[in-house]
Parts: structure tokens; C-alpha cells; sequence
């Protein structure tokens, strides 16, 4: 790691994080929609709709908030939907942990904003570009601007269009994140012994997804696949 | 505070509640990024960070998938296979979605 070279920021960066977000489009596309019309059919407004896809721009946490919607807010609702939200992205913590390298000269601002545009999918490909040797942040940048930009989009289609949508499971659309997220293991693989703590993680996750409602399996089997990797040499 | 309140229950109440989730999740966001400019990066916490991407993955997609059985195990198995033997990505995501159709339009 002391070897590689050292991060920069370059316009060409953007585009080449653009393209390679692609494969994160009918993800994106799908869950947005999904929210969309889960909004739309919930009764919020498309300025509301709009607003969480724009601003908290993080799936898990916009579906679990519209559970919790109101018509009426008071002190008590909004306190709620904030500490359910946090608890739903806490998650993300650990993404901004491994970016911190390569982050780490990069201008406040920059850094700012490619952070708000963190998502798992756009980390996960920023990962594998980083994982390879690259240290362009505008790789980052250009993939976190063109899925928040995939996300609006799809938001709006699945808000006024959603009821259009023929089955999406037909096409095995329902389980694209899942795909996904296991086409992007691959080009982390390593050898047998990088795969162990991921094995941890798997199990643990499984667990707790088994024995505790919610989103928690996540960051439980994440944070034991950390620790995992830690303690083995 | 009871104007406070009357701002709640009228419709900017549906603001205030995406501002706090907006607040809340740009924290987490940026709350690794802080925090580790406060750690120093041994080689074991690097072997750490180096283990979240695929543990990340596998918390993941693990439960999913076993919920749903063996037509999503066979659906994840040739995504990663056609990956493994291209290092295409559209072509992993091709796979799976193609597998998973087959299956459900044959089952």
C-alpha cells in the first residue's frame, strides 16, 4: 500500500467512473422504481418522493421510512424516522472507513460530496477500480453522479409509471441486486484465504438475519468479517 | 416551543423529517472517512478494511439468497461463474438474470 501511487483528481477520471457504473443501472433502476410507486401509493407527494430520493438517496432507508411516513408529524414521528434511518445506514460507516486513503489529500468540498453520493453499488465499483491500482477520485465522483442521477430518474418513472411496470419478476429483475453484488465478489477474490473472513461474515450475517428482524444482519456480518480478517494473519 | 410544534404538524413537517434523515445519513457517510483520519493504519487494520468489501457482499446477499433457494443459489453460482471466466460485468449480470428467467419460466 506505501508503494501506490498517489491519489488525484482528473475529468477523465469522470468519465471512466460513468461508464463503469453501468453495470449498477438496472439495480438502481428497479429499486428506485419500486420506491416510486411504493411512494406514490402511500399518498406522498412527488416533491416529498423527490426529496428522499435526492437528499437521503439511500434505498434501505427510504423504503423503512415510508413504513413510517405521516401525514402529521410531531416531535416524537421525526425522531423516530431519524433514529430508524440512522440505525438502516449506520452501515455505511464502515464504507467511508476503506475510502479514507485515498481520499485523504483530496479537497473538503470534493470530498463532501463524493460522500453524499456514496452508495454500496458505486463503492463496491470504486472499490474494484481502486483494487486494481487506480487512484483517480474522479472514478468515484463520475460513478456517484450518474447513478444519484440513475436514481431520480427511475424515481420519477416509478412514481407516475408504476403500475405500467409488467412483472419485473419474469425477468429475474426482483433478485438484479443480488446479482449484482455477486458479479462484483469476483474481482475481489484473492485466493481461499482472502474468502475466509468473508465466510464469517456470510454466517454471522445469516444469524442474526434469522434471529433479529430489521436490516441489522448487514453490519452485523460485515462489522465480524472485519474483525475476522483482523485476527487472521 | 408550541410554535415549534405548530411547524411540525403543518405540512413543512414532511421537510424537517427528510432534512433529519438527509442529516443523519450524510453522518454515516462521512462518519468513517472521520473517523479513520483519527486511526493510525496499522497492518492489521488494514487487513480489516481489506476483508469489508467481500464480508460487505456476503452479509449481504447471503440471507437473500437462502431464502430463496436453490433457483437463487444456481442464479448467483453462474453469475459468479460467467464473471469469473470474462471479468466482463454485463456479462455476469447477463448471466444471472438469464439463469433466474430460465428458471422461473420453467418451474
Amino acid at each position: 500500500m506505501s508503494s501506490s501511487p498517489r491519489p488525484f483528481f482528473s475529468l477523465a477520471g469522470l468519465r471512466h467512473g460513468a461508464r463503469a457504473a453501468l453495470p449498477a443501472f438496472p439495480g438502481f433502476v428497479m429499486f428506485a422504481a419500486a420506491f416510486g410507486t411504493a411512494a406514490a401509493q402511500k399518498g406522498l407527494s412527488l416533491a416529498e418522493a423527490m426529496g428522499l430520493s435526492a437528499f437521503v438517496y439511500a434505498g434501505a432507508s427510504q423504503m423503512v421510512g415510508l413504513e413510517i411516513w405521516q401525514q402529521v408529524w410531531t416531535h416524537t414521528t421525526i425522531l423516530t424516522i431519524m433514529t430508524v434511518t440512522a440505525v438502516v445506514n449506520s452501515r455505511m460507516i464502515l464504507l467511508g472507513a476503506t475510502l479514507q486513503p485515498w481520499l485523504r489529500h483530496e479537497p473538503l468540498a470534493r470530498s463532501a460530496l463524493n460522500l453524499f453520493l456514496i452508495t454500496e453499488a458505486g463503492w463496491l465499483i470504486g472499490t474494484r477500480y481502486h483494487n486494481e491500482g487506480g487512484r483517480d477520485v474522479g472514478v468515484l465522483l463520475g460513478t456517484g453522479l450518474v447513478l444519484w442521477l440513475v436514481w431520480q430518474i427511475a424515481t420519477i418513472v416509478g412514481f407516475f409509471a408504476g403500475a405500467l411496470v409488467p412483472e419485473p419478476k419474469r425477468f429475474g429483475l426482483d433478485f438484479v441486486m443480488p446479482i449484482f453484488f455477486s458479479v462484483m465478489l469476483v474481482p475481489l477474490w484473492k485466493g481461499p484465504r482472502t474468502a475466509l473472513p468473508w465466510l464469517v461474515a456470510g454466517f454471522v450475517s445469516f444469524v442474526v438475519h434469522a434471529l433479529v428482524p430489521g436490516y441489522g444482519f448487514i453490519i452485523a456480518g460485515a462489522l465480524a468479517g472485519v474483525i475476522a480478517g483482523m485476527l487472521i494473519e | 416551543m408550541s410554535e415549534f410544534s405548530a411547524f411540525i404538524t403543518s405540512p413543512w413537517g414532511s421537510v424537517l423529517a427528510i432534512a433529519a434523515m438527509t442529516l443523519v445519513t450524510f453522518l454515516c457517510r462521512i462518519g468513517g472517512v472521520v473517523l479513520m483520519s483519527h486511526v493510525r493504519i496499522t497492518p492489521r487494520v488494514e487487513r480489516g478494511l481489506r476483508a469489508l468489501p467481500g464480508s460487505i457482499i456476503l452479509a449481504t446477499i447471503l440471507p437473500v439468497a437462502l431464502d430463496n433457494g436453490f433457483p437463487a443459489l444456481i442464479t448467483l453460482g453462474a453469475a459468479i461463474a460467467v464473471m469469473a471466466l470474462t471479468r466482463i460485468d454485463l456479462l455476469g449480470l447477463a448471466a444471472g438474470l438469464g439463469t433466474l428467467s430460465v428458471i422461473r419460466a420453467l418451474l
